[in-house]
């Protein structure tokens, strides 16, 4: 039962897998020279990872071609890319294609299949058309309107109006999944029109997305299966964040061992060494609370994925930050490549909800209530 | 009587169990001939060699091993009670200990028929244990010691101790060191109760005058007590690691009770510090989890080391926010009598000594603040402390 705590052999072989082209594919360098690009994703590496070792697919069922891998292997993924701040829509392709898993079950069966089976082969990448910061339990969602209303389960086309802001990963989407007033569509990417937006991570770039009176299909009634994939892609994310902290964990530590001031390397003094040795026991932890979210199922799923939201959120933010400020004035610097990590970390823990959202969820799902407002 | 075979995987060690059970009723047996006949079976620790209550078998097999043995309702040799000398005293007998020392003390330490306790710190050597000034001087074939040692629990109903004590002054603190195993009942040994800050006296404080230790008893070389008393502390560590504890296993789960018990101590600030603190202990729980899997999986970690600092930390932010909640009953303290307990109790206790006890945690076995150097120096690799007293005679240092 612990033992889904642990890292199994597959899982360490993708991991080695995926590492290795982050190495050679995507140096901080290059993800940092990407920045100043018209192109913020970098759609080579993404094949090579999506098509080539099969990300995207990861968790597709093998009967549409995928990998039929579980959360877990995609947690691993996601250790990986966020060591390397790598400029590619895994997290947004995967929450279309949960999305897209989980209304299989609600009777969109030959259209979600249909998509699931590209997105295996990479011949497309999918995102959800949704505000990133979207948490899985939010309570209103939709500026998009919907003719004809009210939508009927016969009719499949409608067409979709409005605008939906701070997308993630909806850039180099070729299709977009839609929730849209109660419903779930699918629309092609470029059918929709996409703004970049310039965005506080500059390694996963937002748009705008704007409708007009767009034609859309409709998958499915009902947003169930949105909370499901939230819920997913939150699970995810937490494991992100954790390869991003190790890695601000271990360049701090790497530059604090050779800095010298005052004639001593600057990692000898105990005003840094205490504040790094709790930054290890924090992502020590953060490894336990997201293998865990990666593998709960059923009711257990959404709290353990609290717990590693808000965990997580706070770990990544706080190496980062000590990242830029143990490196001292280099870390201030825009050619050093504290600020990507800074930028990421803050950007995904208010991405799928922040911490305090997460921590009033877990409170209703333990039955520890909030005081009752004072008359 | 089972074979003593190694088993190669949990399946065989069930088999004998169930043999060794099947052979011993627990129900008819008597406790102690229960235990005896466990460790003569090998099924006491199973990482020990045969003949020394083992059967050499990896340390993650043990809890399966204590479910089994519990579930059939088998007597247990009270762990809490003799946690020094099993987690502590045993290692290093083990490791350095002869033969004839091994087979005198490690059944009975086992079977919990004598308690065992550790002569270490003192009031002038707490974190720089190294610096300690009990001194050991030869006498023909025996030691006499002389000093004072500290913060000694259950030395009062202790039958042995693991002693630290300075044989030669005239070199380097770590060098004069020698390790020895102190017969309590000794003449000289004089046990005083130290009462904390709670009220009560977990601890004791023990007067060394004149004692006289045989040669024999002895562990390891003379001047080797350092790298010996190593052995001791590390596994002082691995054992407050511990098992799996359920979800709000610990004092966060008595703060979560009164919580949803009592809706007129909740207000909105405390609320999401509530949850921080069991979004903590949850991180906390899991850790532990995982470390037992990765020791259960041989691939032991340095997780180790961060569980005890977390723990403590953890343990006092709790109880804290416990006393807050509570306002004026924060106010009342339940007993200030000087009691003697042999073991912790958190939950019988009051919130006021919850918090009060807590604040232990981060000093005993090592502070919090030494245990973070050890996690930046050992784990993360970061240099060392300055020590000025590196290459002193221990004679010399200031005191």
């Amino acid at each position: 039962m612990s033992d889904e705590l642990l890292y199994s052999e597959p899982e360490e072989d993708l991991r080695a897998a995926v590492a290795d082209l982050l190495a050679t594919r995507a140096p901080w360098s290059a993800v940092l020279a990407r920045t100043g690009t018209s192109e913020p994703y970098d759609a080579d590496l993404w094949k090579a990872l999506g098509a080539g070792i099969g990300a995207a697919g990861l968790v597709v069922p093998e009967s549409l071609g995928g990998a039929g891998a579980s959360l877990r292997e995609a947690a691993v993924v996601a250790e990986e890319l966020g060591k390397a701040v790598a400029p590619v829509p895994f997290l947004g392709n995967l929450t279309a294609t949960a999305l897209l898993l989980a209304l299989r079950e609600s009777g969109a069966g030959d259209a979600a299949d249909e998509h699931l089976r590209r997105i295996a082969t990479g011949e497309q990448t999918a995102a959800v058309a949704i505000p990133f910061s979207t948490p899985p339990d939010w309570t209103t969602i939709g500026s998009l309107s919907v003719t004809p209303w009210p939508p009927s389960a016969e009719v499949h086309e409608a067409r979709l109006t409005g605008r939906v802001t701070s997308v993630a990963d909806a850039l180099p989407a070729d299709v977009l999944v839609v929730p849209a007033d109660g419903s779930i569509y699918v629309v092609p990417a470029s059918e929709a029109r996409r703004e970049p937006v310039t965005s506080l991570d500059m390694t996963r770039v937002l748009c705008d997305i704007e409708f007009d009176d767009t034609p859309a299909e409709l998958l499915t009634i009902g947003y169930e299966p949105l909370r499901l994939a939230l819920l997913a892609a939150a699970a995810v994310l937490a494991s992100e964040q954790l390869g991003l902290a190790e890695r601000c964990l271990d360049l701090t530590v790497e530059y604090v061992k050779t800095r010298r001031q005052f004639g001593r390397a600057v990692g000898s003094y105990q005003g840094l060494k205490h504040r790094l040795a709790q930054l290890w026991v924090q992502i020590a932890q953060a490894r336990a609370v997201a293998r865990h979210a990666a593998s709960a199922t059923g009711d257990e799923q959404a709290i353990a994925v609290a717990v590693a939201q808000a965990h997580c959120s706070t770990v990544a933010v706080q190496a980062a930050e000590e990242c830029v400020q143990m490196h001292g004035g280099i870390g201030f610097t825009w050619e050093h490549p504290a600020h990507l990590y800074l930028k990421r970390a803050k950007s995904a823990s208010l991405a799928l909800g922040g911490p305090s959202r997460h921590r009033r969820r877990l409170a209703e799902l333990v039955n520890l209530p909030p005081s009752a407002p004072t008359r | 009587m089972p074979p003593l075979t190694a088993p190669t995987a949990p399946h065989d060690l069930e088999n004998q169990i169930r043999g060794f059970l099947a052979a011993h009723d627990p129900h008819t047996t008597a406790r102690l001939d229960f235990l005896r006949a466990r460790f003569d079976a090998g099924l006491a620790w199973l990482h020990y060699p045969p003949g020394l209550g083992g059967q050499s078998l990896p340390r993650g097999l043990q809890p399966a091993a204590e479910r089994a043995f519990a579930e059939a309702g088998a007597p247990d040799n009270d762990p809490r009670r003799i946690g020094i000398g099993l987690g502590m005293a045993a290692p290093t007998i083990l490791a350095y200990g002869t033969d004839e020392q091994k087979q005198r003390w490690l059944r009975p330490l086992w079977c919990g028929e004598e308690v065992w306790c550790q002569l270490f710190s003192e009031p002038g050597a707490g974190s720089d244990l190294a610096a300690l000034a009990t001194r050991a001087v030869r006498d023909s074939g025996d030691w006499v010691v002389n000093g004072q040692k500290v913060w000694t629990s259950m030395a009062h109903e202790a039958r042995w101790a693991i002693l630290v004590a300075r044989t030669d002054p005239d070199v380097p603190k770590h060098q004069g060191l020698t390790y020895f195993v102190l017969d309590m009942t000794t003449p000289g040994v004089e046990v005083r109760p130290l009462r904390q800050l709670t009220g009560e006296a977990e601890f004791n404080e023990v007067f060394l005058t004149d004692v006289r230790i045989p040669d024999a008893h002895r562990l390891g070389a003379v001047g080797d007590g350092w790298r010996v008393a190593q052995t001791t502390l590390m596994n002082e560590r691995v054992a407050i690691g511990g098992g799996a504890t359920p979800r709000e296993g610990g004092m966060i789960g008595m703060l979560a009770e009164t919580w949803r018990t009592r809706p007129e101590v909740r207000d909105p600030a405390s609320h999401d510090r509530l949850m921080q603190l069991w979004v903590a202990g949850e991180a906390a729980r899991l850790t532990g989890q995982r470390l037992s899997a990765q020791l259960a999986a041989g691939q032991p970690g340095p997780e180790g080391s961060a569980a005890k600092y977390a723990f403590a930390t953890l343990n006092q932010q709790v109880s804290g926010l416990e006393l807050d909640l509570l306002g004026e009953e924060g106010l009342r303290y339940d007993d200030w009598t000087m009691r003697r307990p042999d073991t912790v109790d958190f939950v019988g206790r009051s919130p006021g000594y919850r918090y009060l006890r807590s604040k232990g945690n981060s000093i005993e076995g090592g502070t919090s603040e030494i245990l973070l150097n050890i996690i930046a120096e050992r784990v993360l690799g970061l240099p060392g402390e300055i020590r000025a007293d590196k290459d002193v005679p221990w004679k010399d240092l200031p005191r």
